[in-house]
């Protein structure tokens, strides 16, 4: 059974040896190793931290230009249906336009024409009268050639004017 | 498989050769006494001395070593285990052969019984082996740790490769799957100390299963060393124990009658605080020195059946390599096993002593 009983010299050298051994390790070894260990896994640990934050913003990143696209190509629908709404409304105006200026020409041109017309029916009865002046006179004189006539003719005259 | 078709050759090779060398050295001395397997074994594990290396022929080649003794009679003695090479005696001192002190140094008593001096701290076989393997966890460590230091000046946080990867792998283990969490969020104060615990445990034991010189020796198998470790882990336990760990030992949470008039609770819990080094004590000692001796006995298999018959013991012989192999395997298992459990219920004493209250506890979860 003396395997059971501890010697007391080696557990004096045991715990010297140890105590030693263990106030270097953990004064000049350990501390380095674990440090870094640490440090190391700090840094990894924020690596994926960071990493999965990349990925998010860039998740982030991805809908937000969908979105832009998807604006822009609404924008752009817009714009297009904005300038065809925009021709149509311009090239009915210039019809309509060119409709009314077509007709205010031609109710000048009416007028005008009517004018003309009137003017020329003027002329006409002018030139009706004058005739038919002229005609008169020409059948006065011939009726008034003579004394006689004359006198019955201004008789009647005076008759008329007086009644 | 590639392994084993390159050993098995070997093994037969051996199982061939061996008995005939055997023989040829037994003729010499065919009378020679039976083979005491237990003493074979016992002079192997047990502490001496002097560090008997081999035997060549006749000729031991052995490191003798100090003796350095404390007695009423010579007061502070020393002197070279040599003296018993050729001497029984030296200056009233000898080794006794027989009895409780066996193998131990002795004096005569005024009575005229062979007494134990009053202080023994020779440098003995163990404490030899104790010194080497300090120095060399010593020189592994610091040789490591300059790795980290070199590349940490730098800033450089690189991994390391080879031995310092393996080394730094142990060390990541020890804090990944022992100390944190079995102490919780005060681990980083016990960390050296368990991390030296397991380093010297792992290479005492590696050192152990070396079958030659440095290696070899019983460092972990002897309980003085295993108990020296165990007072190291009881410090670390009650040193740094909080409020709650000394209130559960002197007035735990149980019925009153329990604690007074009689303090029977406080008295198991006490003793608890001794019966929980002691178990690690025991454990690790017991788990080493049966390795030792299961692997010991395997090798002396060979040298019985060898006196038996020629034909049994070089059978034998081929049976034993292979078991012996096998079981150094085991060993190599057992010392990282050995090593671990001990760091880890150090850990877990040193985690209850750090614990706190319950509901304090669960507030923080």
């Amino acid at each position: 059974m003396s395997f059971l009983l501890p010697d007391a010299g080696l557990l004096f050298w045991m715990l010297v040896v140890f105590g030693i051994v263990f106030f270097i390790l953990a004064r000049y070894g350990f501390p380095a190793i674990v440090a870094m260990l640490d440090e190391r896994k700090r840094l990894i640990d924020e690596s994926v931290r960071s990493a999965k934050e990349a990925n998010e913003r860039l998740v982030a990143i991805n809908a937000e230009s969908e979105a832009i696209l998807k604006s822009a190509r609404d924008e752009q629908a817009r714009l297009l249906r904005e300038a065809t709404a925009m021709r149509e409304e311009l090239i009915k105006e210039a019809r309509e336009r060119a409709g009314k200026e077509g007709e205010k020409m031609l109710a000048e041109t009416r007028r005008v024409i009517e004018m003309e017309k009137e003017e020329a029916v003027r002329d006409i009865r002018r030139q009706v009268a004058e005739l038919s002046v002229e005609v008169a006179q020409k059948i006065l004189r011939r009726e008034l050639s003579d004394e006689n006539k004359q006198r019955s003719v201004i008789e009647a005259l005076i008759n008329e004017t007086v009644e | 498989m590639q392994v084993a078709q390159k050993v098995l050759p070997l093994l037969f090779a051996l199982a061939v050769l061996f008995p005939l060398t055997a023989s040829a050295a037994g003729k010499d001395s065919a009378d020679a006494p039976d083979i005491d397997v237990k003493k074979i074994i016992f002079e192997h594990v047990k502490d001496a001395y002097e560090w008997h290396i081999t035997t060549v022929g006749d000729k031991h080649i052995s490191i003798y070593l100090p003796i350095i003794v404390y007695s009423s009679r010579t007061g502070w003695t020393s002197f070279s285990s040599s003296v018993f090479h050729h001497h029984d005696e030296y200056n009233g001192f000898s080794i006794a052969r027989e009895g409780d002190n066996e193998g131990k140094i002795v004096e005569m008593a005024a009575d005229g019984s062979m007494q134990r001096p009053i202080l023994d701290i020779s440098i003995t076989k163990t404490v030899l082996a104790v010194f080497l393997n300090a120095i060399l966890l010593v020189v592994i460590v610091l040789s490591v740790a300059s790795w980290y230091k070199r590349r940490g000046n730098k800033g450089s946080l690189e991994t390391p490769k080879g031995f310092v990867g393996a080394f730094e792998m142990m060390v990541d283990f020890v804090i990944e799957d022992i100390a944190k969490p079995n102490i919780g969020k005060n681990y980083a104060r016990f960390l050296p100390y368990l991390l030296t615990a397991f380093f010297f445990i792992f290479l005492s034991n590696i050192m152990g299963i070396i079958p030659f010189f440095p290696g070899g020796s019983n460092v972990t198998g002897n309980i003085a060393v295993t108990m020296a470790l165990a007072i190291c882990t009881f410090i670390a336990v009650n040193l740094f124990g909080n409020r709650e760990y000394w209130k559960e030992i002197l007035w735990p949470d149980v019925p009153v009658w329990l604690k007074l008039p009689i303090p029977l609770m406080p008295f198991i819990e006490v003793f608890g605080m001794f019966v929980k080094p002691f178990a690690l004590m025991i454990r690790l000692f017991a788990n080493i020195l049966a390795g030792h001796t299961v692997v010991l006995a395997f090798v002396c298999i060979i040298f019985v059946t060898m006196s038996v018959s020629l034909a049994i013991g070089s059978a034998m012989t081929f049976v034993s390599v292979v078991f012996t192999v096998f079981i150094n395997f085991l060993e190599l298992l057992v010392a990282f096993i050995q090593a671990f459990v001990f760091t880890m219920l150090s850990a877990v004493f040193i985690g209850m002593a750090q614990h706190e209250p319950h509901g304090h506890n669960a507030h923080e979860q």
